[in-house]
């Protein structure tokens, strides 16, 4: 129990793609399973929160459904949705990717090579609207928090938080590295979907110079 | 139909029953921080419950209708006048076209509820008219009502406006209130264990809410809280009413506006029914946890619904 209206099934606490991917597939099948008393699903990194109405949920019978869901064999071969997001790499939004790579001991040449060669997938979305926890990011530029968090950090900023990056949907207080910005719009609430990721998706960085199209 | 705000007070905003269903994307729920006394608002102006009303904080604005309307004032107590007319609390009032309702001082509880018939009329963003600050979207314009503006009312439902006061089926906090919350538990929460001299110490403390405190959540000052495992957490969900604890060793009561997930240790949840009354709690109060189960806090909650059931079911006022 998370208190008298959620409830939380959690798997090993640690972040890893097979972990997320129940976690993912086990939100859904919530979803679709029109439990009565539903009235939000979230999942995160090892876990999945149902929020429920306390009084119209039977908790008696959802929460043995809940484990066995848990516990079923993971479906292969579920649609995973692949998504480029063009970045222009440095200047003022992302100011810290000469620390990156002070950091890393390599180029900011070479922290972009990093950052565009590998997948992340989104293990969650929290924080701010449409924010993205990704992972995981190549431990050469795995750079820590900053010690003391930025009052504003613009919009559309792409960050990196030890193992973690993330794209910052609006302006906010943040103390992840910045290295560049997004050229895609993370949130608007009048688009549908409003968000173009979701958790379990994969999504793959490309530079692009300023100016290139949004 | 409109109401021009000609003094928004110290934090006035739109607020339905909140913005269900898009946690997954990091949308955060908002919605009234008191959403008995919300209901209320809208039930004795003849609405039904989910309309969009006005949340009043600590001090109350000043609103002129600019056409003939129902509303009434629930939550808080507050002194009022209506041109120069007292303004009684919890029920439903006629406002003639050019007429002003003046917030004065305040007594118990820190959050009051406009209600309108017809409900305050803004466009509806992924589902809820609710104010999201920190998003900067619903509502009006994603922010606090300021002078000037104008807020459309919606067209009336059909029921009449009831006939009896309303009003909250909780006391209203003066000055502190005792609060009954779930202790986080070991088998399926995804928070760290915070440890049973933990748990002991901090239903024990009388907390004092910190002058940061807002919609987002309460910052509670006393004798810091010592964690039993101070080893980092992975982020998870963050229910309305979520005491999370941070290296400090000050808990945080999560409150409406909250984000989706936190990373911080739990300790324990504010049961559902005495979310209400942990709402009308201000900057400087005293708060105390009293831990109970889940099935006392499911009976707690049935009760105030069947309380609520009750007097919302009084006859109609013509």
């Amino acid at each position: 129990m998370t208190g008298d209206a959620a409830v939380t099934v959690s798997f090993p606490a640690r972040i890893d793609p097979d972990i997320s991917a129940r976690a993912v597939a086990l939100a859904e099948a919530v979803w679709a399973a029109g439990y009565p008393g539903v009235r939000d699903v979230v999942p995160s990194y090892h876990a999945v929160t149902v929020y429920l109405d306390p009084i119209r949920a039977d908790l008696d019978s959802l929460w043995p459904a809940l484990e066995e869901a848990a516990g079923a064999p993971l479906e292969t071969g579920q649609p995973q949705r692949d998504i480029v997001v063009p970045v222009v790499y440095g200047g003022d939004a992302g100011r810290d990717l000469a620390e990156v790579a002070r950091f890393a001991g390599v180029s900011p040449d070479e922290v972009i090579r990093l950052h565009t060669q590998r997948h992340y997938r989104v293990y969650m979305v929290g924080f701010l609207a449409g924010f993205p926890y990704m992972g995981i990011v190549d431990p050469r530029i795995a750079i820590p928090r900053r010690a003391t968090p930025r009052p504003a950090v613009g919009a559309g900023s792409v960050g990196i938080a030890g193992a973690q990056t993330g794209i910052y949907p609006a302006t906010a207080p943040g103390g992840w590295h910045l290295i560049g910005r997004a050229t895609v719009e993370p949130f608007d609430p009048g688009r549908d979907p409003p968000c173009p990721w979701r958790p379990g998706d994969v999504i793959t960085f490309e530079s692009v110079s300023e100016g290139a199209g949004r | 139909m409109t109401i021009r705000v000609v003094d928004p007070g110290l934090l006035t905003t739109v607020q339905d029953r909140g913005r269900w269903g898009s946690q997954s994307l990091g949308v955060p729920v908002a919605g009234p921080m008191d959403e008995v006394s919300h209901s209320l608002a809208n039930v004795v102006v003849g609405n039904p419950p989910d309309r969009a009303t006005l949340e009043v904080t600590l001090v109350g604005p000043a609103l002129e209708f600019l056409a003939d309307m129902t509303f009434a004032v629930t939550g808080a107590e507050f002194e009022m006048r209506l041109d120069d007319i007292p303004v009684q609390m919890g029920v439903a009032h006629r406002a003639g076209r050019g007429s002003s309702l003046r917030f004065g001082s305040r007594g118990a509880g820190a959050r009051a509820y406009v209600g309108v018939a017809g409900g305050i009329d803004v466009p509806l963003v992924l589902g809820s008219r609710s104010t999201d600050l920190a998003s900067g979207f619903g509502g009006l314009d994603g922010r606090r009502l300021c002078e000037g503006d104008q807020l459309a009312v919606g067209p009336r439902v059909g029921r009449a406006p009831r006939r009896v006061s309303l009003r909250p089926p909780f006391p209203l906090p003066e000055g502190g209130s005792r609060i009954r919350a779930i202790a986080a538990l070991d088998y399926d929460d995804p928070g760290p264990r915070c440890g049973d001299a933990a748990l002991a110490g901090f239903s024990t403390t009388r907390f004092t809410l910190a002058a940061e405190s807002n919609r987002m959540g309460y910052r509670l000052y006393g004798p810091p809280v010592a964690l039993a495992d101070e080893t980092p957490v992975l982020s998870a969900a963050t229910p309305f009413g979520t005491v999370q604890v941070p290296p400090s060793g000050h808990p945080i009561l999560l409150m409406a506006d909250r984000q989706t997930t936190g990373g911080y240790a739990r300790i324990a949840t504010v049961i559902s029914a005495d979310l209400p009354v942990a709402g009308q709690l201000g900057p400087g109060d005293w708060i105390r946890f009293e831990l109970c189960d889940r099935r006392s806090a499911v009976a707690a909650l049935i009760a105030q619904q069947q309380t609520l059931m009750r007097v919302t079911r009084c006859p109609a006022k013509l």
